[in-house]
């Protein structure tokens, strides 16, 4: 029988997101190690004409629940729409990206469809014709194998930032389906009545592919400003230790760590922020940590690739000023 | 009104894990527990919305082994009403669909129609329960909650989503609500609430006698795996401005990461 592979497919400003394309890609290797096809999904208002765009990544057929309803993420609407789309792919893997959406709406789909879920995977392979989803736990202390052995499909989120996107040799033109019209009369019992917009434009921590990041030594939230800085300049998200957001010096949006977010960027710079295990837990898969910290017996620099020792309003500067130099050549 | 709240007990975040020698699971000797941080904020607006509407209980449940019942005892002496165990001591691994239908079982069963629950446990961090018991409980749920407010049968929430940007949800109850950070400031059990937590009911139910439930897991945790150590990275003592020229340098042709 083909294992099909199914992607829940997310988009943003009228486009599909990097996230998704990295998860489409992963699907098509699955999908081909299966004996299966990729298939996509997209749900929204305008999303009809990205169908054709799956097909890039090597998707040959795509569903399309195109609705003004659909517009706002709407759990119930969702999770009949995703239901629905499994069915009519065959799906034997479920994938989504471990955002907003996919955290919450994965889980609802697996308990509807009665079969098991792995969470935030960090890589996928395929052993007895199984997906294995390798995965953190305790925040990052440790690693598991998860499978789901006898039920379909394998419900499965990923972390942005863990494959790499890329598009197939030959494109496909794949088959776009609508789906879904019925549930968009459908009487729903919770829904959203406003949006409201985040302050900054920033990419979101748990996207983003550089991090800069302070500890309670940025002393206020004014001092900030330098993260700011810095952030601007290589395009990257800013964060914060939890001593610095008891302190009251950022909001909990920007904690990173066991109780804040879980984090995978490609950089990651740590400004004033000794390590403290739960703070570890929750970046160390990054690609390459960079520490500044007056104290040179922080334990942030056992866990670091490069570190300086030194005073983060010195570095911090310094370090912008040689970024912008850089990548300006 | 009924209102239910579901807390796990975890290891402390401050616990160091490791695995057992042949990976089939972490070490628990000398780990000391704790109600996982985000059940706090859960269970202090449980008592918050009990004490602004009157007339209501709250009714603590976790699943776990026999040591749970400190963390449901702890609950009470906070200010939760009665307490339900469901005890699981000799059982083998649940997944987080048996959990979520045992929860949902019980909930059903004491006719609560408001339960909190906490984004998700700082252990296994799977994500699955909250919305799993709505699925159970043919209700809505909303994840990432950051501000609750009833207004009449009706909730209006905050939820927190990428970029800081926040959804504003109307519900109809029944419904599930996993809180976050940023929600309340959870209190501390008083002396008095402790004394009192003494005569309050703490039900202790097996989960073999009494639950019909086919419990077999759907998923299979193995392999377990400490995180690969990093090689020791280059530090950089002296002379601020040569190291950060350094570091940029390194950043780039070595690492290549800019």
């Amino acid at each position: 029988m083909a294992a099909n592979a199914l992607v829940l497919v997310e988009t943003k400003s009228g486009k599909i997101k990097k996230t998704s394309l990295e998860l489409l890609s992963e699907g098509h290797r699955l999908a081909s190690k299966l004996g299966g096809h990729l298939k996509a999904l997209l749900i929204g208002e305008g999303v009809q004409s990205l169908g054709r765009e799956t097909g890039a990544y090597g998707a040959s057929e795509c569903y399309v629940a195109d609705h003004a309803e659909f517009k706002n993420y709407n759990v119930e609407r969702y999770t009949s729409i995703v239901v629905e789309a499994c069915e009519k792919a065959q799906a034997e893997v479920l994938l989504a990206t471990a955002s907003s959406l996919g955290r919450d709406l994965l889980p609802r789909v697996a308990a509807r469809l009665n079969t098991g879920m792995a969470t935030e995977c960090t890589t996928l392979s395929v052993k007895n014709h199984k997906v294995v989803g390798t995965r953190p736990i305790y925040a990052g202390k440790c690693f598991v194998d998860v499978t789901i052995p006898n039920t379909i499909p394998q419900v499965i989120t990923c972390r942005p930032n863990v494959f790499e996107s890329s598009k197939v040799k030959t494109p496909t033109e794949p088959k776009v389906i609508s789906i879904g019209s019925e549930y968009a009369s459908m009487p729903v019992k919770a829904k959203i009545v406003e949006i409201v917009a985040a302050k900054s434009e920033k990419p979101d921590l748990t996207e983003a592919e550089i991090i800069v990041s302070a500890g309670r030594s940025i002393k206020s939230a004014e001092n900030f400003k330098i993260m700011n800085e810095l952030a601007e300049v290589v395009g990257a998200a800013v964060g914060a230790s939890r001593a610095a957001v008891d302190a009251g010096y950022a909001p909990h949006s920007m904690q990173v760590g066991q109780t804040g977010k879980t984090v995978n960027p490609k950089l990651y710079i740590a400004c004033g922020i000794s390590g403290a295990i739960q703070h570890l837990a929750g970046m160390r898969t990054s690609k390459v940590i960079v520490a500044i910290n007056s104290d040179a017996e922080a334990p942030i620099f056992q866990k670091c690739d490069y570190g300086i020792v030194g005073d983060l309003f010195q570095i911090i500067p310094l370090l912008t000023e040689e970024f912008r130099k850089l990548l300006k050549e | 009104m009924k209102i239910g709240v579901c807390i796990k007990q975890v290891p402390d975040t401050a616990t160091k894990i490791g695995v057992k020698e042949d990976h089939s699971g972490i070490l628990e000797d000398n780990t000391k527990y704790i109600v996982s941080p985000y059940d706090e904020y859960a269970l202090e607006e449980a008592l918050r919305t009990k004490e602004k509407i009157g007339n209501s209980e709250v009714i603590v449940l976790s699943v776990g082994q026999k040591r749970t019942a400190e963390a449901l005892r702890n609950a009470l002496a906070m200010g939760c009403d009665k307490a339900i165990h469901i005890n699981t001591e000799g059982q083998g691994f649940l997944d987080s669909h048996a959990i979520a239908k045992l929860l949902a079982t019980k909930i059903q069963s004491e006719s609560i129609v408001l339960v909190f629950t906490g984004r998700h446990a700082v252990d296994d961090d799977n994500c699955q329960v909250s919305q799993m018991l709505a699925e159970f409980l043919k209700c809505p749920h909303v994840t990432m909650v950051s501000k609750f407010a009833l207004e009449g049968s009706k909730a209006k929430v905050e939820r927190d989503v990428e970029g800081g940007a926040k959804e504003i949800w109307e519900v109809e109850l029944p419904a599930v609500f996993a809180a976050t950070k940023g929600l309340n400031e959870p209190r501390y059990a008083s002396l008095k609430g402790i004394m009192q937590a003494k005569s309050k009911s703490l039900s202790d139910i097996p989960v073999t006698q009494t639950f019909a439930q086919d419990l077999t897991p759907k998923v299979l945790w193995s392999n377990y795996q400490m995180p690969a150590e990093r090689k020791v990275g280059k530090i950089f003592k002296d002379e601020p401005a040569k190291a950060v020229k350094e570091v940029v340098r390194l950043l780039r042709e070595e690492a290549k990461v800019i």
